[in-house]
């Protein structure tokens, strides 16, 4: 493994739908930066958007405002979020969507030139090739994309960030890129459960299965503070699919039932707010009505029409191409069927819900050099895409003015060798174990420990001890993993990196003695929501040299 | 099986140093073989997220379901135009419909 050294003003890791947004948005404020992109895949279609979207689901629509969103959002998190962070969010979302649709992306629009709504905040686009629009932009500016590499660790020296080590899958190198100032944005993670489908349709899952919370993972190795890890996203899903609902349910407006065809949000649970109910309580009510023996549950689409059957496989095919084989299959077309729904496996996610770095309202990290933003930053649930750009847009600025006056750091080349030795430690292996039996491992222990599908999602304080123990253990054999050629490299880094997020992750549900958020964290030992102990975050801090995760609370701002 | 590459038509991207499906796919799980034909390393690690099908240029890829998921054998393919996107399912019967949706704003462009 040869070495490429690279030197940069700002890294930005993970050339997603932040990503993108942050480079065109630091060359708009200072043309003569330098920025390198390091990602993953390649920028034309990598992480979330790869397939498209077909809504923007942040957005103030008329009638709006920020504050009404930052209440919005307080609501369906129960009250623990980051209000700051919210509110900046919501002043950006209008105006980073318009810079969007000026690089080319379509957005539906009515007779009089204003956006089709769909709902109160949400947008209807074509955004099949979102994606390839963002990446488009940023090759108009100068920045630096190095595709196919994957990033590893950051180079810290104990102070700051000084850059970050990256794998050339398709050279073979060592990547040292040394860097004033790193924004990490490589989304939320996804593997760390037992996905619904399984052997042959394993990769089948809502959640991009390439997003394996590698940032996360190399925050937590330099001991940067994670915020509400507890706050799992689990998402309500086409079955099998996993397509998004609102789609169906918002776009094309089909009723929710039980399978006797009863509106069960209003018949069962009206307490929790019948059909206007939370997000997770929709979830619950679903789940609970599997438990009652009234599943599964369906979205009713056997009362569209032709052109709304249609404009439905529109829609989807921007976003989810999937359903719409389902569809093509023997009596399942969604006129003559209506459409089941499902939980997901949990996921961890600072995009939907809040797991992630803790973050100032300038999105800086807690170590000096290093900014979050979009999935892998917390603290700020249902930022979404359009969130995740105006994100982006703020730790630009703030990474410009930072980095004034700095100069590059040298790279003692003793850390080079150690995290060079680290990364080629799988392929020098001739024997030990798979990175398929590392991640079934882990996938296993997580679903029947720590509240996977098979346990209803639900948590209590025993299993989660016997979690901690077989995730230590586990964590042992990430030093037996072997691969045979790069692509099994990668999946031996993302199973340990995997492995370090799911320790932090048992550590805050164990912390959190209540049940805050239905399914996302169900106690069934501490069954009730306690507002006069726990309206705080849950924070953490993990120390590379004794091997601990600190916890720690934090109060909620204004 | 969630792609199928015909390898009757795939013309393996002859003259590039990497071929489209292989450039593109976001898990890195297209390649050319010695026979410059492409494959997938790994059908169980396909997110069906169809990013090969739309890249391939004469349209040898097709999207399908595991059959854990689905027996019927519903295909999809896809053509890409400027602005739009063309797609073609086809259902079991072999009945077809196809879908013409708009992509982007070319007005950028010029
Ligand atoms: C299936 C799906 C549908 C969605 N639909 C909608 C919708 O309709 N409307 C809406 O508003 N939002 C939607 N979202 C949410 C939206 O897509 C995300 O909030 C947004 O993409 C987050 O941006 P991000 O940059 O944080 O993550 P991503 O866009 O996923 O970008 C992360 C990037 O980091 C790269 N990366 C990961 N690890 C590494 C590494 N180790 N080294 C280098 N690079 C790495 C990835 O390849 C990727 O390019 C959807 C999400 C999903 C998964
Ligand atoms: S893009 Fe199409 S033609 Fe090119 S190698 Fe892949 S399958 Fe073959
Ligand atoms: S469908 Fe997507 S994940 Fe599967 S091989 Fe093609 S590009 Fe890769």
């Amino acid at each position: 493994m040869g070495i490429i050294p690279v030197d940069t003003d700002i890294l930005i890791i993970g050339g997603g739908a932040a990503g993108c947004f942050a480079a065109v948005e630091i060359y708009k404020r200072y043309p003569n930066c330098r920025v390198v992109i390091m990602e993953k895949a390649h920028i034309d279609r990598s992480g979330c958007l790869a397939m498209g979207l077909n809504a923007i689901n942040a957005y103030l629509n008329p009638g709006q405002t920020p504050e009404s969103y930052v209440s919005f959002v307080e609501r369906q998190f129960e009250g623990v979020i980051r209000k700051d962070l919210v509110y900046s969010i919501a002043q950006g979302l209008n105006e980073v969507v318009k810079d969007v649709e000026e690089m080319g992306l379509p957005i539906e629009k009515n007779e009089d030139g204003t956006y089709r709504r769909k709902g109160k905040r949400s947008i209807r686009i074509f955004g099949e090739r979102l994606k390839p629009i963002l990446a488009e932009a940023v090759k108009k500016t100068p920045a630096q994309v190095l595709n196919r590499v994957v990033a590893t660790n950051f180079i810290y020296n104990g102070k700051r960030v000084c850059g970050a080590f990256g794998y050339g899958v398709r050279d073979s190198m060592l990547y040292v890129i040394r860097a004033n100032a790193v924004i990490v944005a490589t989304g939320g993670a996804s593997g760390i459960y037992r996905p619904n489908n399984t052997g042959e349709a394993r990769n089948l899952m809502w959640y991009c299965p390439w997003n394996a919370g590698t940032g996360y993972a190399m925050g937590i190795r330099i001991g940067a503070e994670m915020t509400s890890f507890e706050n799992r996203f689990i998402a309500l899903r086409v079955k099998d699919v996993h397509a998004p609902t609102g789609t169906i349910a918002v776009g094309a407006g089909s009723r929710q039932v039980n399978a006797r065809g009863e509106d069960y949000l209003e018949l069962y649970y009206k307490h929790l707010g019948g059909n206007k109910c939370l997000t997770q309580h929709r979830l619950l009510a679903t789940v609970e009505e599997t438990k009652a023996g009234r599943g599964p549950c369906f979205l009713d689409t056997t009362t569209l029409s032709e052109t709304e059957e249609r404009r439905l496989k529109e829609d989807f095919l921007s976003m989810n191409p999937q359903i719409i084989l389902l569809w093509a299959s023997e009596g399942m077309n969604p006129k003559k069927r209506p459409v089941e729904v499902q939980g997901t496996e949990p996921f961890i996610v600072g995009g939907h819900c809040q797991s992630g770095y803790w973050i100032d309202k300038e999105r800086r990290t807690t170590i000096p050099g290093l900014y979050a933003v979009g999935e892998v930053a917390g603290g700020a649930p249902k930022k979404y895409v359009s969130g995740s750009w105006v994100e982006a847009r703020i730790a630009a600025a703030t990474a410009l003015e930072d980095m004034q006056g700095r100069n590059l750091e040298d790279v003692d080349d003793e850390v080079i060798q150690k995290e060079k030795a680290r990364i080629h430690a799988p392929l020098m292996k001739k024997s030990g174990i798979s990175p398929q039996q590392a991640r079934e491992r882990l996938q296993k222990i997580m679903d029947e420990f720590a509240g996977g599908v098979s346990m209803s999602y639900a948590l209590h304080e025993e299993r989660l001890i016997e979690a901690r123990r077989l995730l230590k253990l586990l964590k042992e054999h990430g030093k037996d993993i072997v691969a045979v050629n790069n692509y099994h490299l990668v999946e031996a880094l993302e199973c340990i990196d995997r492995i370090d997020v799911a320790r932090v992750l048992v550590e805050h549900l164990i912390y959190r003695k209540e049940t805050r958020w239905a399914c996302y964290q169900t106690r069934l030992d501490y069954p009730g929501k306690d507002d006069n102990r726990w309206l705080v975050f849950v924070n953490s801090v993990y120390n590379p040299d004794t091997d601990e995760i600190k916890m720690i609370e934090r109060p909620l701002c204004s | 099986m969630s792609i199928f590459i015909d390898e009757n038509i795939c013309n393996g991207c002859k003259g590039l140093p990497e071929a489209r499906c292989e450039r593109i796919c976001p898990g890195d799980l297209c390649y050319r073989k010695e026979n410059m034909k492409a494959a997938i390393r790994d059908q169980s690690a396909c997110w069906t997220c169809a990013c090969c099908v739309k890249e391939c240029p004469v349209q040898a890829i097709e999207l399908k379901l595991p059959f854990q998921v689905c027996s019927s054998g519903a295909s999809l393919k896809a053509r890409l135009k400027r602005d739009k996107t063309i797609w073609t399912i086809r259902d079991a019967d072999g009945h077809q419909e196809e879908f013409i949706i708009q992509a982007k704003c070319l007005k950028g462009d010029t």
